[in-house]
């Protein structure tokens, strides 16, 4: 463009964009994601961050899908889960975790008031599994492998499915319509299941009705026996088969004073069951500290809230008749309680021991490879595997920790290495991205907001009545509870970059799609990095 | 009894958010702001003024519906922006004197005036701003700019302030902090630095003036910068935005440090972000996190003789004395966050506070 010049220019206007300042660059921002602790933590890999920023922007429907690509129980999830999650969420550092426990429970019982269901899968593959217990483990199992396109047919001993959810789990903690309906949605998506069905010989069951791949998930069942010397009138029970026979017709009859002999979550179970079933005591004899306890601490207060009773070191020595001698105990150096001589009675109705369970592993007998070492099934830990291929187990039976959410964990990798040892495959894991720490962070920009709590049952209506002692949170509350996720170390597109740039380096892709650096431009003096808030740019080098 | 949420992870300390409503969402958030400043000019890495400029202009784009015209003072500002024959500037953008970008500006309005009278209108709809960093302002545009106030021309003039002449070599301006080191007042003798006592406070002179709109603002509060951009641009008559706008090189700091300094500035009371109607302080941007003045002092090299062994305790008494003075006079403090943070030195104000020296955007 020429233009008629005033006196003394002699050069056109021009745009500074000719000048491509990126050359000045010693170092260039890059946008990464990050692990967040929460997922790290997840036994059952979930994406929390994933589906807090969903439910962030109020779409609950897409959270809850987001949550089931991983876990397919929210509901049970949102009750029973121990949240290991939010012990570790950045934010504790902040105010307090994010209530993420309550969120899921919201996102469950969405799902379960709106009837949402999972699609049905695209391909069938026309191969055939077989899952063995149709608790969390099996039924999380069930569920991935029917999203592969497989036949899935789960055989259950019990008459009912959840497994030790069921059985294990009291009812005024995981509600039983709630349980059935997360169960009934995987049948839905045309899962088979086959309940009374007890499988004895896995190999001939196998073999029988010719499935590729077995998936075996069969619950810790069987209590453990301690020996304590009783008079043949004295009454003692096992934890399980109480527990269990809540769920008959017939009630157990406990009496009035109610003595339960062991410290995990199972021994407060009882207690709690027994103080709704009437007793006017319920006391736990415990042989080391609160702080040595392995049940759960908010389960330790809520019990003590209902007038549980402990003793603490303390073991029994011998059942009489309605009495119980007590021998007291004392921690040695190594916090290893050792007895003191020191004996008491204690009147007791009833002696529940809940001392631990075992797996039945009889199904197992005569397959080849397998090795079975303290009373659990040997694994590949990557893959879930036995040592006899195509038989793969997960669960309680297994060498881990109990509980709900390593179990489903374990029914989701196992469906992934079945699917792929069916498809002649190994799947290689994922390169795991780098954790989001704290110092990452700048907690500048996050609004500040303590943790909403969940209402509780009032004391008296709670030991008087199985209803749910934890209600769920409102929707309010549930939103609000999202939006306090820091979202540590993924873009949650709050377009600090975009804005704080001072050289306009940085593009806005639109909604969802983030954003990318113009390195035309970028000097590289990465206030970017500085003021992201959730720490998911890194600083790298130039090369020279 | 549900009450509608109203919290939303980050509310308006990001530059976006996408749980707020579209029109609650910043300037600076759009894919569609004008980048006034664009790619390609020559400041230094992380530079704050450019950032400022570009945060203030837009808003002001977007105020007037890009009916827009600037007066720009000589400074970084300009030399950076336009070196000849190219330009980062997407608007009508005329280069003053060092001194008289105010009169320019005055000069524009006025031209402008006269062709909407002449077209019938009372009023133009083409607005002017004018510009320039503190030395253009506070020093050597001074004259031009009080005369800009006292006559209610019809000019926005917005100051860039980062604290010394940046563009020649970091020498001290009337807004260089006390104890900073420039070119012109070393780190040497008994009273290392630029004087306690000495310097100006813009904003409040401009309040004297009781024209119709003076605020403050820091590139650490886009929302708060963009909205005062936004009323200033509602008025007529003659208003001034003062922008604190950090300086990597000339502060001695690293150039991703820029935003957080201008926030720490605001957090320690040492630059109070307010407004002002006609004369009268009537809004304050309280502190959220309060913190001592050593935050913000020591990752400045500019600041770095007051630390160390012997260090000047003293001098950083004063600095701290000053935050609280400033604390105290905009009421910077929720009272009910924050009883117990007041610090005042035993004996009353110290020397620089009673010469009335050590006030708003003292740094300022």
């Amino acid at each position: 463009m020429t233009m008629q010049k005033p006196f003394a220019i002699t050069l056109d206007p021009g745009s500074s964009l000719a000048n491509k300042t990126g050359t000045w660059r010693t170092e260039r921002p890059v946008y990464v994601d990050r692990l967040p602790p929460c997922n790290e933590q997840c036994p059952a890999g979930e994406d929390i961050q994933g589906w807090l920023y969903h439910a962030e922007g109020g779409d609950y429907e897409s959270a809850w899908r987001h949550l089931t690509r991983d876990n397919p129980f929210p509901a049970i999830m949102g009750r029973v889960c121990y949240h290991g999650c939010e012990g570790m969420c950045n934010r504790g550092q902040l105010d307090a975790p994010v209530g993420i426990n309550s969120v899921e429970r919201f996102l469950g019982d969405e799902a379960l008031k709106q009837g949402w269901r999972f699609e049905a899968p695209g391909a069938e593959s026309g191969k055939q599994v077989l899952v063995v217990g149709a608790g969390p483990s099996g039924m999380s199992a069930a569920y991935h492998l029917r999203r592969l396109g497989h036949r899935v047919t789960v055989l259950e001993a019990g008459a009912l499915m959840g497994g030790m959810m069921r059985f294990g789990i009291p009812k005024y903690r995981l509600p039983r319509d709630v349980l059935d309906a997360e169960m009934q949605r995987i049948v839905e998506m045309g899962v088979t299941v086959r309940l009374d069905t007890k499988v004895v010989d896995v190999a001939q069951t196998m073999k029988d009705a010719g499935f590729d791949a077995a998936f075996l998930a069969v619950g810790a069942h069987i209590a453990k026996r301690a020996y304590i010397p009783a008079k043949d009138s004295s009454r003692i029970l096992d934890a399980v088969a109480v527990l269990r026979s809540m769920e008959g017709e017939e009630q157990p009859m406990l009496g009035r004073r109610v003595v339960v002999y062991g410290g995990g979550n199972t021994a407060i179970d009882v207690a709690r069951t027994a103080r709704r079933l009437g007793a006017a005591e319920a006391i736990i004899v415990y042989r080391r500290t609160r702080e040595k306890m392995p049940a759960h601490d908010f389960e330790v207060e809520e019990a003590l809230q209902e007038g549980v009773m402990v003793k603490w070191l303390s073991t029994i020595k011998q059942a009489d008749d309605r009495t119980l001698t007590i021998e007291k105990m004392k921690l040695d150096e190594k916090g290893l309680p050792q007895p003191t001589g020191e004996f008491e009675t204690l009147e007791a109705d009833s002696l529940v021991l809940a001392l631990g369970q075992d797996v039945d592993l009889s199904l197992l007998e005569g397959v080849p490879g397998l090795v079975v070492d303290d009373g659990v099934v040997q694994v590949d830990p990557a893959t879930m595997m036995t040592g006899h291929a195509g038989l793969f187990a997960g669960g309680d039976m297994v060498p881990a920790e109990r509980n709900v959410t390593v179990a489903v964990g374990h029914g989701k990798k196992a469906a992934r290495h079945i699917d792929a040892w069916l498809r002649g495959a190994r799947l290689q894991a994922a390169p795991k991205h780098a954790p989001a720490s704290f110092e990452r962070l700048n907690p500048w920009y996050y609004s500040d907001a303590p943790k909403t709590v969940r209402p509780e049952l009032e004391l008296a209506r709670r030991t008087s009545s199985f209803d749910e002692v934890q209600g769920g949170l409102t929707e309010d509350n549930a939103l609000f509870e999202a939006r306090r996720c820091l979202s540590c170390g993924n873009c949650f597109e709050c377009d600090n970059c975009y804005g704080v740039c001072p050289d306009n380096a940085v593009v806005k892709l639109g909604p969802g799609q983030r954003f990318a650096i113009n390195y035309d431009y970028c000097k590289g003096c990465g206030m970017c990095v500085a003021e992201c808030p959730c720490g998911a740019i890194d600083m790298v080098p130039e090369q020279a | 009894m549900t009450q509608p949420v109203k919290f939303y992870q980050t509310g308006t300390f990001t530059v976006g958010n996408r749980l707020l409503a579209p029109e609650q969402r910043s300037v600076q958030a759009s894919a569609e702001r004008n980048n006034s400043l664009n790619s390609g000019h020559r400041a230094c890495q992380g530079c704050g003024e450019a950032l400022g400029a570009r945060y203030a202009v837009d808003a002001a784009m977007r105020a007037t519906g890009g009916e827009l015209i600037a007066a720009n003072a000589t400074g970084c500002l300009e030399v950076f922006s336009t070196p000849y024959p190219e330009t980062s500037w997407q608007l009508p953008w005329i280069h003053s004197l060092f001194g008289n970008a105010a009169a320019v500006g005055t000069g524009i309005a006025a031209a402008l005036k006269v062709k909407a009278r002449k077209a019938g209108h009372a009023l133009s709809s083409v607005r002017v701003i004018a510009q320039g960093g503190d030395g253009g302002t506070t020093d050597i545009g001074f004259g031009c700019l009080s005369g800009m106030f006292e006559r209610n021309d019809d000019v926005l003039y917005i100051c860039y302030d980062n604290e010394a002449y940046m563009n020649t070599g970091v020498q001290r301006s009337s807004a260089t902090p006390p104890g900073a080191r420039t070119a012109t007042t070393m780190a040497v003798g008994e009273h290392p630095g630029a004087e306690f006592g000495q310097g100006k406070n813009l904003p409040r002179i401009a309040m004297a003036h009781g024209i119709p709109f003076v605020a403050t603002a820091t590139v650490a509060d886009l929302r708060d910068l963009e909205a005062k951009v936004e009323k200033a641009m509602g008025l007529h008559g003659a208003r001034y935005l003062h922008i604190l706008v950090p300086c990597p090189l000339g502060w001695g700091a690293a150039a991703h440090d820029t935003i957080r300094l201008a926030r720490l500035a605001c957090q320690t009371g040492l630059f109070p972000v307010f407004e002002a109607e006609h004369g009268d302080v009537s809004h304050v941007t309280k502190i959220r996190h309060r913190v001592p003045v050593q935050e913000y002092l020591r990752p400045q090299k500019r600041f770095a003789h007051l630390f160390g062994t012997p260090g000047h305790p003293e001098m950083l008494a004063r600095i701290q004395a000053d935050a609280d003075r400033n604390i105290r006079r905009f009421g910077l403090l929720d009272e009910a966050s924050e009883p117990e943070s007041e610090t005042v030195p035993a004996g009353g104000l110290a020397p620089g506070e009673a010469a009335g020296q050590a006030g708003p955007g003292r740094g300022a």
